[in-house]
């Protein structure tokens, strides 16, 4: 076995490991998982020569700390933080070295939610699925990060990018969510499609890889009953029956029994992991392509 | 629903299982390109799909076969019939206990859907006067391989989780294993039946 591997020395309040995720299983009611921003995922895997679908570690709001065994290139990006090797400052969102035993620490972000930390060579759990992300829905894959385990990484297999910084765009100061009505829009009234449209929300606290949840007007139903379980998408805006609509996000369940009023685009949904509590969020209506 | 996916409804569960089959033939041809192929209570999603606008246009178009009753192999699922809700299930029923049971073990189910858990279907197969309401109070654990009715429905819990529907009997089946192919032993469109552990072979 190869010791080419980390240990954590802080795990921080939530910190898993996630690649592209697990799609293709939903029927057999497996979420997708996944990081929930892809894009900085790839980009990160990109400036340490991984391909895009290497693991990395996805941290929330206070980062993590961790000592590898061997020296190893890193990226940390995504929500800006302070980023030191050993106590000394170190640069976010560029490849970096880290010495062999020395520690890295990702420190709280600084705005938005989740940073994420690549590693030359990927982050190399069992793969469950074809994925080596952590489902917190279903308990798939690898646990959260714990104090003093120890995670295997793969072997480098490209250069790491020569690039002195990357841009990655700011986390929001609003929360503007593109949306399509439907599928199940007729559930509610037409003065509830009207809030949806027109009002403010915020992001809740209790919000978390499975669905950003809001707070704000609640959506009033036009149809009483229970609806059959029906499959679900990432980014449907599911309406529980406290009103607040549901944001799902890549640990959202298979398949669900609350009316989906509305569709986010997927563009829009990395802005959403980004978001923390409190965050002002709009719904707009925008065209189907 | 949303920019790459369609959601399906049809007039019921039976047509919405035909409608999965069908789509199942296609996509096996290379004629239809789709990642997820969700069967639910009566609706059938298509995620991953290029260009929804298109094959939503075609689908009313589309002949389908009516669901053939019975193909392939009919897994046998053996059960101990010793849930805890055994006596509310057969008041509910209006027969006694052993009933229960003798009923249970005489129908054929086919998975409709899967979903709430890895490896957890939804079987349909019970006459409509035997569908039983969810627990009024939900429990905070339920065990692994508890067989278990709620609506139309009979499932097996896959692992230990909460859960509100009716439990009748237990199984030492693995439902759920993602080291084995294929990880999930119930997958939409299976034949099953449950077996009394303990009941004499059948002549």
């Amino acid at each position: 076995m190869t010791d080419r591997a980390f240990c954590v020395v802080r795990p921080g309040a939530l910190t898993t490991v996630q690649d592209l995720g697990r799609p293709g299983h939903a029927h057999l009611g497996v979420p997708r998982s996944g990081a929930l921003d892809p894009a900085t995922a790839r980009l990160l895997n990109r400036l340490v020569g991984n391909g895009p679908d290497a693991a990395v570690l996805e941290t929330t709001l206070d980062g993590c700390a961790v000592r590898p065994r061997r020296p190893v290139t890193v990226a940390v990006g995504g929500a800006p933080c302070p980023v030191t090797v050993d106590g000394r400052p170190a640069p976010w969102g560029a490849p970096l070295r880290v010495p062999a035993g020395a520690l890295l620490d990702v420190g709280p972000v600084v705005s938005g939610v989740r940073c994420y930390v690549a590693f030359d060579g990927g982050v190399a759990v069992d793969a469950v699925l074809g994925s080596r992300s952590t489902d917190l829905l279903s308990g798939l894959g690898p646990p959260p990060l714990a104090t003093g385990a120890v995670l295997p990484l793969g072997d480098p297999s490209g250069p790491h990018a020569r690039v002195d910084a990357v841009p990655q765009s700011s986390p929001p100061a609003e929360l503007v969510l593109g949306v399509t009505l439907g599928p199940r829009a007729d559930w509610f009234t037409p003065a509830a499609l009207r809030t949806l449209a027109t009002r403010a929300y915020r992001v809740s606290s209790a919000s978390n890889r499975i669905g950003l949840r809001t707070e704000g007007p609640a959506l009033e139903r036009a149809l009483d009953g229970e609806l059959p379980s029906e499959g679900m998408v990432l980014g449907a805006v599911q309406v529980p029956p406290d009103g607040r609509p549901v944001v799902f996000l890549a640990d959202h369940p298979t398949t669900g029994g609350y009316p989906v009023v509305a569709v986010v685009r997927e563009a829009d949904l990395a802005a959403a992991a980004q978001a923390p509590p409190g965050t002002p969020v709009r719904f707009v209506r925008v065209g189907r392509r | 629903m949303g920019e790459h996916a369609l959601l399906v409804e049809l007039a019921d569960g039976t047509e919405a299982q035909a409608l999965h089959a069908e789509l199942l033939r296609r996509r096996a041809t290379g004629a239809l390109r789709v990642r997820e192929i969700v069967p639910a209570a009566r609706t059938v999603l298509l995620d991953g799909l290029e260009e929804p606008a298109r094959l939503r246009a075609e689908l009313p178009r589309w002949e389908v076969p009516p669901l053939p009753p019975r193909e392939g192999a009919v897994l046998e699922i053996p059960v101990r019939y010793d849930g805890p809700d055994l006596a509310d299930v057969a008041a509910l029923w209006g027969v006694d206990v052993p009933e229960v049971a003798r009923i249970h073990s005489a129908a054929e189910f086919r998975v409709a859907f899967c979903g709430f858990a890895p490896g957890f279907g939804y079987l349909t197969g019970l006459a409509e006067r035997y569908e039983v309401p969810r627990r009024a109070t939900p429990r905070t654990t339920v065990p692994r391989g508890s067989v278990a009715l709620a609506g139309p429905y009979t499932g097996v819990y896959p692992r230990a989780s909460p859960g509100g529907w009716q439990l009748i009997g237990s199984t030492d089946v693995v439902l759920w294993d993602h080291a084995r192919v294929p990880a999930a032993l119930l997958s939409p469109g299976v034949r099953v039946r449950f077996v009394a552990a303990g009941a004499p072979e059948a002549p």
